[in-house]
């Protein structure tokens, strides 16, 4: 009863809807458009919405202008994954420690991690070029993985953390008092019950490594076949032209695995987003 | 319970690990992410306030002292560039934290195809920002972006507009993008939080008469405050912070139209090889951003105190 809407207010929400969504997608279809426009139509003055030359070339064209493409997408995918299980691997025992323990300079070393998501990479590259230098990175996928975790380890920490602070402690306490040890009960008591607060976070840290590789590899790394796909796509502009429409469908192509994988695991981002957010 | 007293007791180490002090075994938790978080941002940051006070280049270091800082003190560009950048920030976090409000309650509301829609905002989020970017390149060019397309067909420009080539312009089209690229995940904090808002109080409301507008007013803002609060400062860092999208779209032009203090600094330091200046800007990052949250969390706490938000 509550939530019935009359037929004007139906009206008026799809309509906001609409608007929102097409700010939302509209670099998308554009994109999609241009895909499909032949190189020498894109100049044609005055502007076309539409016109009968539209056609699929290039998407099959731009395997053979940049001969990697497929490999840059796959080490999108790489790099992102390997960032996300290292993440999960420091972020696992620390969220758990700050839900659960009481140890000396919690408080402050918490407000340490917190303060971590105040730079980016950008103000550090200097010294990071450096570090990465030293210890012989640069130039290889490391050099981009490990810049990647440094700077989602403490959102990882914040997120997990408060899904972990909402597993009820008596469960613990049964099996400390069964005597487990610390380790095990949060092996086997504790992680089975965070696996969709562990979902969550897992695909909240794979979108920040996947979204903001760019600049970490532009910076720290040459090799040509290690490349992530936002960098490797700057191959389509060459040295006389611009394969434009080749470089949108790369584009498109290039995030799809992406967005499929995300399509099965939203259901749980938003629910888990969900959990998260509602504090008691 | 019954499978685990059988087992626990038989492997050793646990015995062992029992016996830990609640206190060492925290921090053999914390631990590890603590020294990565050492190495890989402690120890450069430690490097960029000392290179700071030196000048240096490709060619090596030597001390200048305060010099660098002087320098921007008395730099008339690098003042505007910090009114330029807080500009930046709040225009593009007011907007993200506008759009992501409203979108989140039409997200909310009880329609048929909700599942959907709330999918179809995720993708600006989803996918690598400069990616984004260089959709939104092509939407902003004068020849082949729909938008001057559009702005032709109606009659509003008589030729291509190029929305990158004017200060003005440039500058506005990169909110938008900023906007476009934050919006996605501040919609889903809100639309999240809102889910988590007891139906009661809004039943009750309504029962009592009180209208949607009311409703929303006095039952979801309140309810959701909080996460209203700790995304306007998480979303006001990245934005500060926000690099790549500014870097493809103008590299901080026209006419440093677009330069925001992230984007200086990257210039000076990697483009120009003045590491020290350089150092000296990224540790002007720092204290303002640091500055700023104190500040913000400051009044925060005061804010809660007097309308009893705990």
């Amino acid at each position: 009863m509550m939530d019935r809407y009359t037929k004007l207010q139906l009206v008026g929400i799809y309509a906001a809807l609409a608007v929102f969504l097409t700010f939302m997608l509209l670099p998308f279809f554009e994109m999609f458009m241009a895909s499909l426009r032949p190189l020498e139509h894109l100049f044609r003055s005055p502007y076309q919405f539409w016109s009968d030359d539209f056609s699929f070339q290039a998407y099959r064209d731009m395997w053979v202008t940049v001969p990697l493409l497929g490999r840059y997408i796959f080490n999108s995918i790489f790099i992102a994954s390997s960032v996300t299980l290292i993440t999960m691997v420091f972020v696992v025992p620390a969220a758990y420690a700050y839900a659960r323990l009481n140890f000396p300079f919690k408080n402050i070393s918490l407000g340490i991690f917190l303060g971590v998501n105040m730079f980016t990479g950008a103000v550090l590259l200097i010294p990071l070029y450096r570090v990465l230098r030293t210890m012989g990175l640069l130039n290889s996928y490391w050099a981009m993985i490990i810049p990647g975790v440094a700077f989602l380890i403490p959102t990882g920490i914040w997120l997990l953390r408060s899904y972990l602070e909402k597993i009820p402690r008596e469960l613990e306490e049964a099996a400390f008092v069964d005597g487990a040890s610390r380790l095990y009960t949060l092996r086997r008591v504790v992680l089975p019950l965070a696996v969709p607060g562990l979902i969550v976070v897992g695909v909240a840290v794979f979108i920040g490594a996947y979204a903001q590789q760019f600049l970490f590899a532009i910076t720290f790394n040459q090799t040509r076949e290690l490349q992530p796909l936002p960098a490797g796509l700057y191959e389509f502009i060459g040295y006389q032209t611009v394969t434009w429409n080749e470089m949108m469908a790369a584009a498109l192509v290039g995030v799809l695995p992406v967005m499929v994988i995300f399509l099965f695991l939203q259901k749980y981002l938003v629910a888990g987003l969900t959990a998260g957010a509602v504090k008691e | 319970m019954a499978e685990l007293s059988a087992q626990a007791p038989q492997d050793s180490a646990s015995l062992r690990s029992r016996t830990l002090p609640e206190g060492l075994f925290g921090w053999l938790l914390v631990g590890p992410a603590m020294l990565f978080i050492a190495v890989i941002v402690a120890w450069p940051l430690a490097e960029t306030i000392r290179l700071s006070f030196m000048d240096a280049g490709l060619g090596g270091e030597s001390y200048v002292g305060l010099e660098n800082y002087q320098d921007l003190a008395d730099s008339r560009r690098f003042h505007q560039t910090i009114v330029r950048t807080f500009y930046w920030m709040f225009l593009s976090v007011g907007l993200k934290l506008m759009l992501g409000l409203i979108g989140a309650t039409l997200l909310n509301a009880a329609i048929p195809g909700r599942a959907l829609f709330r999918v179809l905002v995720m993708p600006p989020w989803v996918i690598p920002i400069a990616i984004g970017c260089i959709g939104w390149l092509w939407l902003y060019n004068g020849y082949f972006g729909v938008l001057s397309g559009v702005l032709m067909k109606l009659g509003i420009t008589d030729g291509p507009f190029e929305f990158l080539a004017y200060k003005t312009s440039a500058f506005y089209s990169a909110v938008v993008t900023d906007v476009w690229v934050g919006t996605p995940m501040v919609t889903l904090f809100f639309l999240a939080a809102m889910q988590g808002v007891s139906r009661d109080l809004y039943e009750a409301a309504w029962v009592d008469g009180a209208g949607r507008w009311y409703r929303f007013r006095r039952i979801t803002i309140p309810q959701i405050f909080p996460v209203i609060v700790s995304m306007a400062l998480l979303s006001a860092i990245f934005t500060f912070n926000s690099f790549e999208i500014i870097w493809i779209l103008t590299e901080g032009g026209p006419r440093g139209a677009t330069t925001t203090m992230i984007v200086d600094t990257y210039k000076v330091a990697i483009g120009n090889y003045k590491f020290g200046e350089g150092a000296a800007r990224a540790v002007i990052i720092v204290i303002l951003l640091g500055l700023f949250s104190l500040i913000y969390l400051f009044f925060l706490n005061k804010v809660n105190k007097r309308y009893g938000v705990k």
